[in-house]
């Protein structure tokens, strides 16, 4: 299966990034009805496996390990194909 | 004084680091990344500045899991001093020897330039040249240095004393305006509970009397070993 996991900055955490976008989308470009810009990354993983339960294991395993940071990071995922 | 310094894909200042311990007639142990020993009779370990792993995923985080870690860590047990400058800084963060984490600067830029910063412990072999509440001049280069830790990570630093530098003015004033990149209560370094890791963004090996920045930074090493 084709798993897809996006990863953001936790509410709290200075999104620097996801600022510096809105304050050009609103200021330079004037989209006034644009705002709480959140920037984060999403991975896109292939997993040998069509047990639900068994990809949630793998996907949590690998975040909790490697690809996220808990301490500024949240994650989620969802099965795409 | 016998110093181990790692260097990883992309790191910049492991000869910088070498320089200062040499500048204090210490040995220089130069190790690679994918080394999987670091003899015992080794008295620091430096985990240099840099971009190790061209900062993919997030700053650290590919080093991290280098096969040189697993001897960081063992060391780490052994109570070897270790210092994680910048760079190493956010390795030492992402291997979890050190709480908190390295975020992108408030202000999205790299910021190379000097900075006052106030001894907040000098109850530490890498601050004991210093005293409490006096300011040093040490260069920052940096674009993930904003130290973030939340109110758990803070009152944990707090109660252990785990403070080791914070950004000032030059009359010492800590605020948002002598704060250069964001960093939560601006905070520089900070220790492990044993204070014998320390982790700093400010580059010390960059301040040991070859240059413009002065020679603070060399009084950071000159008490190990």
């Amino acid at each position: 299966m084709k798993v897809r996991i996006y990863i953001s900055l936790k509410k709290g955490v200075l999104d620097t990034q996801g600022k510096a976008i809105e304050n050009l989308l609103v200021k330079d470009f004037n989209y006034n009805n644009i705002s709480n810009i959140c920037q984060g990354k999403f991975i896109d993983i292939n997993i040998d496996e069509v047990d639900k339960a068994k990809i949630k294991d793998i996907v949590d395993n690998i975040c909790d390990k490697f690809l996220v940071n808990k301490v500024i990071e949240d994650y989620n995922f969802e099965i795409i194909s | 004084m016998k110093a181990a310094i790692i260097t990883f894909p992309g790191s910049n200042c492991d000869r910088d680091s070498g320089d200062a311990i040499k500048k204090l007639n210490g040995d220089v142990k130069n190790i690679w990344y994918k080394d999987n020993h670091i003899n015992n009779d080794i008295d620091l370990i430096i985990l240099p500045g840099g971009f190790s792993y061209g900062d993919y995923l997030r700053s650290g985080a590919l080093a991290s899991v280098a096969p040189i870690i697993n001897e960081v860590k063992r060391h780490a047990k052994r109570g070897v001093h270790i210092i994680g400058i910048c760079n190493g800084f956010q390795i030492l963060t992402e291997i979890g020897l050190l709480k908190g984490a390295l975020i992108r600067n408030k202000n999205l830029k790299f910021i190379c330039r000097q900075v006052a910063l106030k001894v907040c412990n000098d109850n530490s072999k890498f601050t004991s040249s210093f005293y409490n509440d006096q300011i040093i001049n040490i260069p920052i280069a940096n674009m993930d240095g904003n130290y973030f830790a939340d109110s758990d990570i803070l009152k944990y630093h707090e109660d252990n004393n785990n403070i080791a530098l914070k950004y000032c003015s030059n009359n010492g004033d800590i605020n948002q305006d002598s704060n250069p990149n964001g960093s939560v209560n601006n905070i520089a370094a900070i220790f492990d509970n044993s204070k014998k890791i320390m982790g700093m963004m400010p580059h010390p090996e960059r301040a040991i009397g070859f240059n413009d920045y002065g020679s603070d930074g060399i009084n950071i090493f000159s008490n190990i070993g």
